[in-house]
Formats: structure tokens, sequence, C-alpha cells
């Protein structure tokens, strides 16, 4: 394997120097899930990997009771976010989609920060956030800022990093009342598998506890990043949430997925899936929102 | 390059040195010696390389060396006691049929022991979702599900599978 020097920084500040200082011979490293792999395949050769695992403060998930909103800090492990009764409770479509992200071995130390960053287009953490609304705050060497999660993906493996930038954590806007959501992974395998397709969907349902408020269709793996299916949300919005309509949302979304032709799936067949899965996971929305105000 | 770090090896503490790009399983396999921790796939797919770091199984394959200064390391070789009695769960798998060439095994038990120091009666569906990061060619998985149920529904005291208690807890 390629040799390199491991850094080992104990400030964001720092990293971040390291990393100016190195350019393009360095490369962050959090969980190593994905860094390590590529190093050993040779498909990239850092002279210097810099752990982002000894920065203290960004390590768990948090719901400040205040603002309602959720805080995860960008080296969070899936594994924690599993574990949390939080994310369980009131996002489960967070639950759902990183409980069966690779292995508990892969969970115990891949984080939803390089899972974030990797930015390919079956990211399963990804789609469950966008659904969400989160937002991604980054530091580099220039400062602050934030970014909507929606946007932040670029393409395949490119994201919206500038050089030396550490993304360091995710905020999911506090929910609506009466919100469900939901998470599938689609593949041919339960386990230890790259999604074929990934769907997401949130419900906000009014006071009635009919009418649809508030909707989000989020779909990876459907074009070269993830995307929301805006036509479908906008069709649910305002109308009574049943089978029936939620069938023709998902036929709606099948239409906005760009889906293609691959080694996991031919497109007639995954575009006829997106219908599917939008509807099921509407249904499952239901239920869970239901369960809630019992 | 190489850094001195310490850390406990199945309860041993040690320093040594371990170079910037060595993975926890070369550090294992290549520089101390200890041969029972395996490498299948060398890319986080199959498990055989499945260690215990304070608590939690992880695929040493993948795990940069000096990530393990300062902390519990547990492998194969510290299941059995000195004199040579075989842990619980290694003797459930040679009674139940949990071993056939035997490759997975090490991986098989790790991620075992994980589980059941954190669950001890962990149910066949845990048990699975718990495995799914070990691969086996040869059983079918059967065998070593009812190996590891066997424990987890035998109730804890008699076995002793809690040895090591996981840091992070749900808040
Ligand atoms: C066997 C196996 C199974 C897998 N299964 C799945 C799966 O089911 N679903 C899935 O979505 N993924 C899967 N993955 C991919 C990968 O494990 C995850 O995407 C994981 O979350 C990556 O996190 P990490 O911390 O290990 O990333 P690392 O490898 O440490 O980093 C990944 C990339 O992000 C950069 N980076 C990391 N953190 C930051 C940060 N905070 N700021 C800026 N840059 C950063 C690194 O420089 C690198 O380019 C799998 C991988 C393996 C090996
Ligand atoms: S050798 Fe580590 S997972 Fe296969
Ligand atoms: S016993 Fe041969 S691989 Fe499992």
């Amino acid at each position: 394997m390629k040799q390199f020097a491991y850094l080992v920084p104990r400030s964001l500040d720092e990293a971040i120097s390291f990393h100016e200082a190195h350019g393009d011979r360095a490369k962050y490293v959090a969980g190593g899930t994905d860094v390590l792999v590529k190093i050993k395949e040779g498909k990239i050769l850092p002279d210097y990997l810099i752990s982002l695992k000894h920065i203290l403060g960004q390590d768990r998930p948090l719901l400040n009771q205040e603002t309602g909103e959720l805080y995860i800090g960008s080296f969070v492990t899936h594994r924690m976010i599993e574990k949390s009764a939080i994310v369980r409770i009131h996002y489960p479509i967070l639950h759902d989609a990183i409980r069966n992200i690779g292995s508990v071995q892969i969970r115990n130390v891949a984080t939803i920060g390089g899972n974030l960053v990797n930015a390919v287009p079956s990211a399963d953490g990804a789609i469950p956030l966008i659904t969400l609304d989160a937002t991604a705050n980054i530091q580099g060497p220039k400062g602050e800022r934030s970014v909507d999660l929606a946007r932040f993906f670029l393409g395949p493996g490119l994201c919206d990093l500038e050089r030396s930038e550490i993304l360091i954590e995710i905020v999911v806007p506090p929910l609506l009342l009466r919100t469900g959501s939901a998470y599938i992974k689609f593949g041919r395998r339960e386990a230890m598998e790259l999604p074929m397709l990934g769907v997401g969907v949130l419900l906000s349902l009014g006071e009635s506890s009919v009418t649809c408020v508030k909707a989000r269709i989020c779909l990876g793996v459907a074009a070269p990043t993830p995307i929301r299916a805006l036509e479908a949300e906008a069709f649910l919005v305002g109308k009574p949430i049943d089978g029936g309509t939620l069938e023709k949302a998902g036929k709606i979304a099948a239409k906005e997925s760009r889906v293609r032709d691959s080694i996991r799936g031919v497109a007639w067949y995954r575009r006829e899936m997106v219908g599917v899965l939008v509807k099921r996971m509407g249904l499952k929305c239901m239920e869970r929102i239901k369960k809630l105000a019992q | 390059m190489g850094k001195m770090i310490s850390f406990a090896l199945n309860g041993n503490k040690m320093a040594v040195e371990v170079k910037d790009h060595w993975t926890l399983l070369h550090l294992l396999r290549e520089e101390l010696g200890l041969l029972g921790t395996k490498e299948g796939c060398g890319s986080g797919e199959c498990g055989a390389c499945t260690v215990i770091v304070d608590g939690m199984a992880v695929n040493s394959c993948l795990f940069p060396g000096l990530e393990i200064a300062e902390k519990d390391v547990v492998t194969i070789e510290g299941l059995t006691s000195p004199d040579g009695t075989l842990h619980p769960l290694q003797k459930s798998f040679v009674e139940n049929g949990g071993i056939q060439c035997g490759y997975c095994t090490p991986g098989m038990i790790m991620s075992a022991k994980a589980l059941l120091d954190e669950s001890p009666n962990a149910t066949e569906e845990e048990i699975k979702h718990s495995l799914a990061g070990n691969i086996c060619r040869c059983t079918g998985y059967v065998q070593i599900i009812d190996s590891i149920k066997s424990i987890s529904e035998g109730g804890v005291e008699e076995v002793h599978v809690v040895a090591w208690k996981n840091k992070e807890k749900d808040e």
C-alpha cells in the first residue's frame, strides 16, 4: 500500500492549516472506509492523511430543545446515529437509512460527514437529510458558511467544498406537527449492498390529519446527484393523502427521475420502482403519523 | 515514518512503533505475529479481519494502525484462557457445527462477541443484523446463527460473555 504520513490535528483550525500547508498532496480522513479502500486500490495517492477523528465537539446528534433543531456533528459515526433514541423516534427516515449502511463494522467507524462528502449518487445518508431540509455547516480557511444540503451535491463524487474546507455539522430544522418520514434502500440483497434506488418521503398533515401541508420526495441513484421530485411534491400539497394520491405522486416522481441502465438495474425497471416505492414510503409516513398521535 | 504508541492487546498493555500507513490488520499479523485475524477482501466487505476496539467490532483491514493509541484491542487470541479453555462462543461454534473451513470463524466470533457484550440476549433478528458484514462461503450461516443463539438464549451468568463495556451510550 502507498505510504503516507498520518497527521492528527486536535482542532478544526489546526486541521485546516495542515491541509493548506500540503494542498493536493493531503486528504482528510474520518472513518477511512472510503479513503483507505481508494488508497489500497491505488485510486488516490495522498502523501498526507489528516485525521478528523480527534477533533472534539462534533461527535453526536443533539436536539436543541429551544429551537427544535437537530444538530448532527460531521464526525458522528453511523452507529451513533443508529443508536440514538431521538433519531429513532423523531427522525425515523434517518434511522431507516443509517441502520442499513454497510455492516456494523463499517458503521462503527464510518461517519455521516464522510458519507456526504463522498457525494456518490447512492450515498444513503444524503437522501434522508435532504428530505428533512437539512443544511450543512462548513468551515474553511476563509471562515464559516452554510449551504442547503439539496444544493451541496454537484455531480458524482463532487460536492460544494472548496479546497481545505471541512464539513462540520448538519442542521435539521424543526419538524412540523403531524409529520411522518420514511426511507427505503432498494436493492437485490438485504445487506452489504449499494442501493439500486434510494427513496425518501416526508409528509406533514394539517389539523384534520388528512390534508397534506408539506411534502418532500427525494431520490437516490435516480440521477447523477440526489434529486428532489419537485413536481410530485407540489402535486401532494393541499390534497388529502391516501393510496390513490400517493400512487399518482409516485408516477409523477418516476417521470422526474433520470434513471439509467447500469449493472445494478435497468432504467425502465428503476423508473417503475420509483413509483412503487414513493407510494410505499408515503403510506409508511401515514402509518408513522398515526402512531405518533396515539 | 513511525510513532511509538501504547495500547492494550487482549488485556496486555504494550508499547509498539507503528508506521503511519500500517493498518491494524498489518500490525497484528505481520508485525505482532497474531495470525488468528484473517484477511479476506482487504476492503471492508467480508469481515474476516474483524477485531474489537474499545468494545466495537471493526474491520482491521481499514483501521489505521495509529488509531489504536490508548485503546483496548481484542482479537480472537484474547478469547481463549491462558490454560487453553475455550470461550463459550468458541465452544458453541465447535459444538453446533458453526465451523467448516474456519476462515471466517475468527471474524464471526468477534462480531458475535461484540454483539453479545452489548446485548447478551440478542434475538435472531439482531444476530443476523449484526453479522451482515461477515461472509461465510461454507456453512450457509444456519449453524453459525445457531451457535450464537445457543449462547444468547442460554442466559448470561453461566457464560461470562460480558467483558468489554461499550463507551458510547445512547443519550
Ligand atoms: C464495505 C462497505 C460498505 C459500504 N456500504 C455503504 C452503504 O450501504 N451506503 C453508503 O451510503 N455508503 C456505504 N459505504 C461507503 C462509505 O463507507 C460511507 O460513505 C461512509 O459514510 C464514509 O465515511 P468515512 O467517515 O469512512 O469517510 P472517509 O473515508 O474518512 O472519507 C470520505 C471522503 O470524505 C472526505 N471527508 C470525510 N469527512 C470529511 C469532513 N468532515 N469534511 C470534509 N471532507 C471530509 C475525505 O477526505 C474523503 O474524501 C460502504 C463502504 C464500504 C467499505
Ligand atoms: S479483510 Fe477486512 S473486511 Fe475483508
Ligand atoms: S467456514 Fe468456511 S468461510 Fe465460513
